[in-house]
Order: structure tokens, then C-alpha cells, then sequence
């Protein structure tokens, strides 16, 4: 703590030049840097975490998004066959397709092994497996849309049941929005806390000096001057502490990118940062100066003005 | 000095001041003050000497009446125009408030840096200004390391270096020895001859005796007397010599 500490001080004396003179500064840092890093690296991992759902979910819903799948439930293999191939034919035609095959037996197979074990389509007639056709819209299937082919295939292909892929994963992506929200809440509230730490140690800071303060405004000192003293400490203090909750933040994020890399699932592989993710990362720092500065400057200059 | 000679720098309008609910500490004070003038401000301990002070510093305001300075009403002062109204008053506290972190040299350089004064020529006069009242060697020196005599220096130092418009004192030699209280006191005539107003809280007859023109403000359980009317009809005051430069005032 007091390495950090005499950190700060150092670059106050610095850059800070003869108004930092006027308040002892080592008064008014204490332990603030170190409770900026535990909310920055606390908010750099809710950031990051936020920004991996989020790139996940838009990954997961670009892979469905115009994906619609055919069932066709018969129990007679050749009726079943029939439908399957009319419904192909008549899906193929529509301009909004892109593309429609029919899932190959082996496909279904491969599918089914974990459950009922191989060659159950060839061996097993009593048991129907459904035709599949995977269909390729050309952008989003609308509900509308969907209830428009599932009319036009009732004629055709009676026993053909449509579903858009996406309606499947919905209650997944409400799940990762609910986390997103819980990201964006956890940042709310982390960033509210440090503006509540700020806020206390700016009080702090005042009444220790208060004298000092007093000759100031004796001495022709403005509200303003005075308030610049306070919040360009805490400035110092959220860059210190900022930097090392980054760094903090980032030791945790590779630890856990490592844990979930080790998964080697495609979908978790989708969450993985970007470029701009990243920077977005590195701003949480930058933020978090701007907020215990502008937090510093409300609380010295509402204070002061209860001072004559 | 922005006004014309003549005009007063301070005017008291039946002033009174009583702190929270308490009874009346001043009572019906009325005066006016001249630029260039030297008062000194007397009374037993009680009288109110410190009250009247802190309000011609404008550390407080009346609870009623009305108070005029640099030709402004003082009492409805914008809070945004204090500071500037501050600047040109140089302040001698009772009990010195030096700041305790900071040298004398940087105390004694505090109003000079809040009003934005270079560091190169705050460097030369803060120097001249310590050597002139004997603390030259003791520049780094903290207060609480400096006697009660040091310390008063420093104060009376911190008041006058950037040549205020006026220049209030209380107390300023009650820990000096008598030598460096008339030294001190010739710095104030000084400065005076400048055309700062000086008002000085004492209890010193010997002090006052050192200023034959200067005026008497005396005060008794609050109340402001003026026997001789010179208060309120100061005497025209004849020319004086000019005051030689003086060491460490910044803006001659």
C-alpha cells in the first residue's frame, strides 16, 4: 500500500506544480488508489465478461438466424420419402431460400448414435425417424414468414412440421441477455461505489484541512483553486489505482480465457474478445479517472460553499 | 489603489454581530476608513477587537447594518467576488495561522501563488521579505520548529508581501521583543506610506505611542467610541515623505 502510495505522491509532485503545495497530500491519498484498482479490476472483468456474451450471442444467433428446419413425420418410409422430396422441391423454389438439402441418413445416424446406437434408420423400420430438410434463408425468418411456408407446405407435404431454427435458442439467448444486464448492473454499481469512495475521501480530505482552507480563502484562494488541489489527488490516485486494477483485471481475465479455451467448445470459442472489445477494456481506467475527478470537484466545491 | 484618494475603504454603518443566538458582541458600530490611513484598534481583552477585525477581513458577516469597502456593499458580496476582495487585504491572525506542512518560505509565498504569481520573482521577493525580518537563515524551517516571535514574523511576513490595499493586524507584536516589535512596526508605517490603510489590534500603549498620527479606534464591550469625532471626520493629513522601497512587496 505505501509503495503505491508514495507512487502517486511522486507524480504529484511532479506534474501537480506549487498548488499542490497548499494541502498536504499524503493526507488526502491513504488507501484510495488501492480501492480504485479492486473496482477498476472488478469492473474490467465485468466489461470483458459482458462483451464475451455478447459476442457469443451474436455468433450463436448469425449461425441461426436464417436457418429453418423441415421434419417429415410419417411412419411409412415411402410416404415419408414422397413428402420429404416435395417439400424439397417446393422450398427450393421460393426466392427468400438460399439453399435447402435434404440431411443425408448418415447424417441422422451420426445424430442418433448416442441415443439408440448405429444403423437404427436401417435397421429399425418400426422405429420412424424423420425426414430432415435444412433450409437457408436469405436474412431473418420473420413469423409471418414462417407461417406462410408452413400453409403452402400443408398442401404438398402434409406431414412436414417447420420450425425456425432461432425459436430453439431462444430461451439461450435470454439467458445471456439477462447476463449482459447483469454486467451492465454490476458496472453501475461498481462505479457508484467508487464514486461513493471518492466522495467520503473528499470529505475527509477537507475536514483534515480545514484550516488550511480557511487561510486559503483568507488568502484570496477560490473555491475552484482549492477544489483543483482535491480532485487532481484524486485524479492521481484513480490513475495509479486504475493501472493496477487493469493489470489485476487482466491477470484474471487470461486465467480465466485458459479455463474456458480448455472446453474447446465452438460457442465459447465465438465469446472470444476483439480488437475494439479490448480497447473498450482499456478504457475502464481512463473512466474511472474521470469519475473520481468529477466526483472530487462536486463534493470540495458543494462543501466549500457552506464556508464563507 | 483603484479608488480616488479620498474616498473611504471601509465604511461601518451601525454594525452589529452576534454568533448563533447569543447576545450582541458589537453593538452600533459606525466608522469609515481612509486609503493611507493608521489606526490602531484597542480595548480590554472581550471588547470585540477580534469580532470587528474578522469582519473587516470578511471572515464574517454582520448580523446586521452595513458595511461598504473598496466602494462595494460588503454584505452582499457575490460569494464569487470574495477572493478578489480577500487579495487586497493583507491579514495578521491572532494565533498566525501558518500552515503546518508547509516552510516559511512557502507560507510566506501562499498569497502569492494563489493570485498566480510567477515562481521566479516569488523566489527573490519571498527571500528579501524573510531576510528583512530576520528569518533568512530559517527559510526551511517549519512552524512548529519556530518560536512564537519566528512564527509572527512569518505571519506578519505572509500579510504584507503582496502590498495589500489594507493591512489588518491583530495582535502582530505580542511575541516579539520590543526591538523587533518597533522594527516590525516601521514595516507597517512603510507599507503605510505606500498608501496601504493599516488597522492595528493592540493593547501596546508603548506601540502606539511609536505612531503619533495615527487615529485610535477604542472599543468597550462592543460599542465603538470616537471621543474626539476623528473617526468619523479624520483630520486632513499632510504630506509625507515618500516611503523608501521597501524589501520583498511584490508590485511597487
Amino acid at each position: 500500500m505505501t509503495a503505491l502510495a508514495n507512487l502517486t505522491s511522486g507524480w504529484r509532485a511532479r506534474i501537480a506544480g506549487s498548488d499542490a503545495r497548499l494541502l498536504p497530500q499524503a493526507r488526502l491519498s491513504g488507501p484510495m488508489p488501492w480501492v480504485i484498482a479492486i473496482m477498476v479490476a472488478l469492473t474490467v472483468i465485468a466489461a470483458a465478461s459482458g462483451l464475451a456474451l455478447r459476442n457469443a450471442a451474436s455468433a450463436a444467433r448469425a449461425g441461426v438466424e436464417g436457418g429453418v428446419t423441415v421434419q417429415v413425420v410419417n411412419a411409412d418410409p415411402a410416404e415419408r420419402g414422397r413428402q420429404a422430396q416435395e417439400a424439397l422441391r417446393l422450398l427450393s423454389g421460393e426466392n427468400d431460400v438460399a439453399s435447402a438439402h435434404m440431411v443425408p441418413q448418415s447424417e441422422l445416424d451420426r445424430l442418433l448414435e448416442p441415443w439408440l446406437g448405429a444403423h437404427v434408420g436401417d435397421e429399425v423400420d418400426a422405429l420412424p425417424i424423420p425426414a430432415l430438410i435444412d433450409v437457408r434463408m436469405k436474412g431473418v425468418v420473420s413469423a409471418g414468414r414462417l407461417e406462410e411456408l408452413r400453409k403452402r407446405l400443408a398442401g404438398a407435404s402434409p406431414s412436414a412440421r417447420i420450425d425456425a431454427q432461432s425459436e430453439w435458442l431462444a430461451p439461450v439467448f435470454g439467458t445471456i441477455q439477462a447476463l449482459q444486464w447483469l454486467a451492465g448492473a454490476l458496472i453501475a454499481m461498481l462505479a457508484a461505489a467508487t464514486a461513493a469512495a471518492v466522495l467520503l475521501a473528499s470529505r475527509n480530505a477537507l475536514g483534515a484541512n480545514r484550516g488550511t482552507i480557511e487561510v486559503v480563502h483568507m488568502l484570496g484562494g477560490t473555491d475552484a483553486q482549492i477544489a483543483r488541489i482535491v480532485q487532481r489527488s484524486m485524479g492521481f490516485d484513480a490513475a495509479a489505482g486504475g493501472l493496477a486494477g487493469l493489470l489485476l483485471g487482466l491477470v484474471a481475465l487470461l486465467f480465466l480465457a485458459r479455463q474456458f479455451a480448455a472446453l474447446e467448445s465452438g460457442a465459447v470459442m465465438a465469446g472470444a474478445l476483439g480488437w475494439s472489445d479490448w480497447a473498450i477494456v482499456a478504457l475502464v481506467p481512463v473512466a474511472g479517472v474521470v469519475l473520481a475527478v468529477v466526483t472530487a470537484r462536486i463534493t470540495v466545491l458543494r462543501a466549500l460553499r457552506r464556508i464563507l | 489603489m483603484t479608488q480616488p484618494a479620498d474616498a473611504e475603504i471601509v465604511q461601518f454603518d451601525n454594525v452589529g454581530l452576534r454568533y448563533g443566538t447569543g447576545k450582541e458582541v458589537l453593538t452600533d458600530i459606525s466608522f469609515t476608513l481612509y486609503p493611507g490611513s493608521f489606526y490602531f484598534l484597542t480595548g480590554a481583552s472581550g471588547a470585540g477587537k477580534t469580532s470587528l477585525l474578522k469582519l473587516l477581513y470578511l471572515a464574517q458577516r454582520p448580523s446586521r447594518g452595513l458595511i461598504r469597502m473598496f466602494g462595494t456593499d460588503a454584505i452582499t458580496l457575490p460569494r464569487n467576488r470574495l477572493p478578489g476582495f480577500r487579495r487586497r487585504l493583507g491579514v495578521v491572525f491572532q494565533d498566525f495561522r501558518l500552515v503546518p506542512h508547509l516552510s516559511a518560505f512557502d507560507n510566506v509565498a501562499l498569497p502569492l501563488r494563489v493570485a498566480g504569481v510567477s515562481e521566479r520573482e516569488i523566489a527573490g521577493a519571498v527571500t528579501d521579505m524573510l531576510d528583512w525580518v530576520g528569518l533568512g537563515d530559517r527559510q526551511h524551517a517549519r512552524p512548529a520548529t519556530l518560536s512564537g516571535g519566528e512564527q509572527q514574523r512569518v505571519a506578519i511576513a505572509r500579510a504584507v508581501i503582496g502590498r495589500p490595499d489594507m493591512l489588518v493586524a491583530d495582535e502582530p507584536t505580542g511575541n516579539v521583543d520590543p526591538d523587533m516589535a518597533v522594527k516590525l512596526l516601521r514595516l507597517f508605517e512603510a507599507l503605510n506610506r505606500l498608501g496601504t490603510t493599516v488597522v492595528v489590534a493592540t493593547h501596546d500603549i508603548h506601540l502606539i505611542r511609536q505612531v503619533p498620527e495615527s487615529l485610535i479606534m477604542r472599543l468597550d464591550k462592543g460599542r465603538l467610541s470616537d471621543p474626539t469625532g476623528a473617526l468619523r471626520y479624520p483630520p486632513r493629513r499632510a504630506a509625507r515623505p515618500a516611503s523608501p522601497p521597501l524589501p520583498g512587496i511584490v508590485g511597487q
